[in-house]
């Protein structure tokens, strides 16, 4: 396992992150340097494994100096740069981001949507009768549900179809303003676009909007259970490049599939058969 | 350079690696009848008529050879048998490929001065160069190019058959293969290794080469194999010429058949043992493509009566009178890394902090390594030991010879969301399955008088089978394609040919020679 490094050494910069000084190799970025501290941000949009698009605007810091708030998931560090990620006008801009994310779109599946709202006192009820996304889910095929209600547009899912991934794009956001969302191409419906059901964009969504049919039903049949649910990492049975599959199993079957995203080999992502195709395994005969 | 290999579909994340690579500046090739999902990636797209493999390598390597980009100190330091390497392939000229591959000179020209000067470059191939009769033949016509070239040995370049499936490496490197014991240890020509095993296992390993499937056919066909143990494979439908490997199954004394599934070869058995699903339901270890050895686990409790293979098959030892008590999959390794060197520095402790480890790992100081041949390029002459040899391979057509009366060209492959025979993939409902068809250029489609979706007889000389045509407009004319994904309800393999490959006795699944018969039209229809 050793790696073979290509690149030239990266120097290293020296920055002040809420009066911690510390010094990281130039590139990295400031959500990576807060974190090498410790410091919590609350991230929505970004994921280790895609290109940030600083579209959530929840992990906003005040860089001292700058006029505007910076997204500290992209904002590279810089070698001087004095950054705040606790101060009144961080707290403000995240609970304001909060509040009109929450208040239009269903984000109660979001595991990191509770935690968020009770630490920046957001309310989102406080702009009353707000305009929201609420629509049915689309159930269209059985591998998996798109609940666009659920859906705050952070673009993951388009990333992990396009470019940072399977790169097939079949969706894209369509429409502007409080009309976009995601969709495939021309709008068709899903079993007629380009895409391949490697739920990849399952994999990345931090909402819930797109799940797995296996989990939706359970959660429509009331039997969807994390605290009966364990993991267990075993390897892909399909073809030999060894993907890393994480089996989520809940009363000796498994309900969904993921991978890690820090895995060598997959780096997160699946193909068809290793997201879906496990269910020869539990095609048991009613006893 | 991605020959015979449709990564797209086939291996999808490795193929999100490979695009990794393009959105990075590499230059992709890849060489395939079909102009495939993953040719529609490529730079260039080699569309080489099936089977003609070596006449477009050795041609490449002509070019290479005759614009002096040969790579001239690694080949006088590490390989021996230019020389008549170069006399062989020196008739291969661009014009003489240009006829009898289909491929544009130029294509071959840009393929081998791209590949020459590349600071980096790999050769991938999957079935495409190893389902022909001659397979080991195309697979050194490959290792030629990249001895040629010293593509070989180096980070970042070498040669890389993608494996199939999730253990095939695995099966291979435990002795499931005629003529190794564990770790490829010789079974024939290292007495040594033999002695070794004798004393651990207190029996003598008997000195000569098995057979291999289709020896195992052969020997069926003789009278002289009627006892038949299968675990985890469904010969009744993977078997080319189909016909011929039922008559043969079904002519067996005893048939045994270990499986998760009552396949349609465990339905001809004497005796079924039903088995537990080794990645989900047993704990064990699988080698990937990249020689990585990783840990699977049980996840879930099997169903039945099934059993893991382990004690299945202690249980049966002990029938035949060897106790060997119940093994766990942990004591079965370790016994392994005492025989095998290469595995020797693998415990299941070091597999789980390293997240896997790539062979040879001969102890459990050394991180296991990322690439092989690396001594190729050592300094020391000792070092480097043994010369790769350059070998002679001619082009040679496949068996199944095209004629008028079977004009078409019928290759077999897989598709993205479907696997082998299906006995695992059919337990899943693909929005993208569309079942079993006969894929054929539109152009073909008008010259034979077929309409897409009519169903017609595709006819080999062995067998026919009833089909929907799809026009699929990847395919060139003369050229049609099928998989073996659902042999319940179209069973490809009576079309195929069983004509192996002496040397590896692969039979020749990419190259069957089909006519298509309209059916009568029925009333009403």
């Amino acid at each position: 396992m050793t790696a073979i490094p290509v690149g030239p050494p990266r120097r290293l910069v020296e920055l002040t992150i809420d009066g911690q000084t510390t010094r990281v190799p130039e590139g990295t970025t400031v959500l990576e340097a807060c974190r090498s501290l410790g410091i919590d941000t609350p991230t929505l949009c970004y994921l280790e494994n895609l290109t940030p698009v600083n579209v959530c605007r929840v992990c906003v810091v005040e860089v001292e100096g700058a006029r505007v708030l910076a997204p500290a998931c992209s904002r590279k560090a810089e070698a001087g740069m004095v950054i705040q990620t606790d101060s009144e006008r961080v707290r403000l801009s995240r609970k304001l981001v909060l509040e009109l994310l929450a208040s239009s779109v269903d984000v109660s599946l979001a595991p990191a949507s509770p935690g968020y709202l009770e630490r920046y006192q957001a309310d989102p009820d406080r702009f009353g009768d707000a305009a929201t996304v609420a629509q049915p889910p689309k159930i269209d095929n059985d591998l998996y549900v798109r609940d666009y209600s659920r859906c705050i547009l952070c673009y993951k899912c388009v990333e992990a179809c396009g470019v940072d991934a399977q790169n097939t794009f079949a969706i894209a956001v369509a429409g502007r303003g409080f009309d976009a969302h995601i969709s495939t191409e021309f709008d068709v419906p899903l079993t007629e676009s380009a895409c391949v059901y490697c739920g990849n964009c399952i994999g990345v969504c931090p909402t819930g909007a797109l799940m797995f049919r296996s989990e939706h039903d359970m959660r429509e049949h009331g039997t969807w259970d994390e605290t009966q649910q364990t993991t267990v990492d075993t390897i892909c049975p399909y073809c030999g490049v060894g993907c890393t599959l994480e089996l989520h199993v809940q009363d000796n079957e498994i309900v969904n599939v993921t991978s890690p995203l820090d895995h060598s080999v997959t780096s997160g992502h699946l193909c068809i058969k290793g997201r879906f195709g496990w269910q020869f395994v539990q095609n048991r005969p009613s006893p | 350079m991605l020959w015979g290999s449709n990564a797209r579909e086939t291996h999808p994340i490795f193929f999100h690696h490979v695009l990794k690579g393009v959105r990075a500046g590499a230059r992709l090739f890849v060489v395939d009848p079909r102009r495939t999902a993953s040719a529609q990636w490529a730079d260039v797209w080699l569309g080489l008529d099936v089977g003609a493999d070596i006449a477009l390598a050795n041609a490449v390597a002509r070019e290479i050879l005759h614009a002096g980009l040969e790579n001239r100190a690694f080949i006088e330091r590490a390989t021996t048998g230019l020389d008549a390497y170069a006399a062989c392939v020196e008739p291969y000229t661009l014009e003489r490929a240009e006829r009898e591959t289909g491929v544009p000179a130029a294509a071959i020209r840009e393929l081998a001065h791209s590949f020459a000067r590349a600071d980096r470059a790999q050769i991938c191939w999957t079935l495409g160069i190893t389902e022909h009769h001659n397979a080991v033949d195309n697979v050194l016509a490959l290792i030629n190019l990249a001895l040629l070239t010293g593509h070989v040995g180096r980070y970042g370049s070498g040669l890389n058959p993608l494996r199939g499936q999730n253990n095939v490496q695995g099966g291979g490197d435990m002795g499931a293969i005629p003529n190794k014991l564990p770790g490829f240890q010789d079974i024939e020509k290292d007495a040594t290794a033999r002695a070794k095993f004798d004393a651990a296992w207190g029996v003598a390993v008997p000195p000569t080469y098995g057979w291999h499937l289709s020896d195992m056919f052969a020997g069926m066909e003789r009278g002289e194999l009627t006892h038949l143990y299968v675990i985890g494979e469904n010969p009744a439908q993977s078997e080319a010429d189909a016909h011929r490997a039922l008559a043969l199954l079904g002519g067996l004394e005893q048939l045994v058949v270990q499986d998760i599934f009552l396949t349609k070869t465990a339905a001809m058995a004497d005796v079924v043992l039903p088995a537990t699903a080794t990645w989900c339901e047993a704990e064990g270890t699988v080698t990937s493509s990249e020689r990585r050895v990783q840990r699977v686990r049980k996840a879930l409790e099997p169903p039945g009566q099934a059993r893991d293979d382990i004690l299945i098959i202690c249980d049966l030892a002990r029938r035949l009178g060897h106790d060997w008590g119940d093994v766990s999959a942990e004591q079965a390794w370790n016994e392994l890394r005492s025989l095998s060197p290469m595995h020797a520095g693998m415990s299941y402790r070091r597999l789980e902090e390293l997240g896997g480890i790539h062979w040879p790992c001969y102890d459990e100081q050394h991180p296991g390594e990322q690439f092989l041949h690396s001594r190729l390029w050592a300094e020391d002459p000792a070092a480097r030991g043994t010369l790769a040899p350059f070998s002679v391979v001619e082009q040679e057509p496949p068996v199944d010879e095209l004629t008028p009366e079977f004009p078409i060209r019928l290759t077999t492959g897989r598709r993205l969301d479907s696997f082998n025979t299906g006995v695992q993939t059919a337990g899943y409902r693909s929005p993208m399955r569309r079942g079993e068809s006969l894929d054929l250029s539109p152009e073909d489609g008008e010259r034979y008088g077929v309409a897409d979706g009519e169903v017609v007889r595709a006819r080999s000389r062995r067998g026919s089978v009833e089909v929907p045509i799809r026009f699929d407009e990847s395919l060139r004319p003369g050229l049609a394609f099928m998989t073996l994904h659902f042999g319940d309800d179209v069973m490809t393999n009576l079309l195929t040919i069983d004509a192996t490959d002496p040397k590896s006795g692969t039979a020749e699944f990419k190259a069957t020679a089909i006519r298509i018969e309209k059916l009568p039209a029925t009333v009403g229809a």
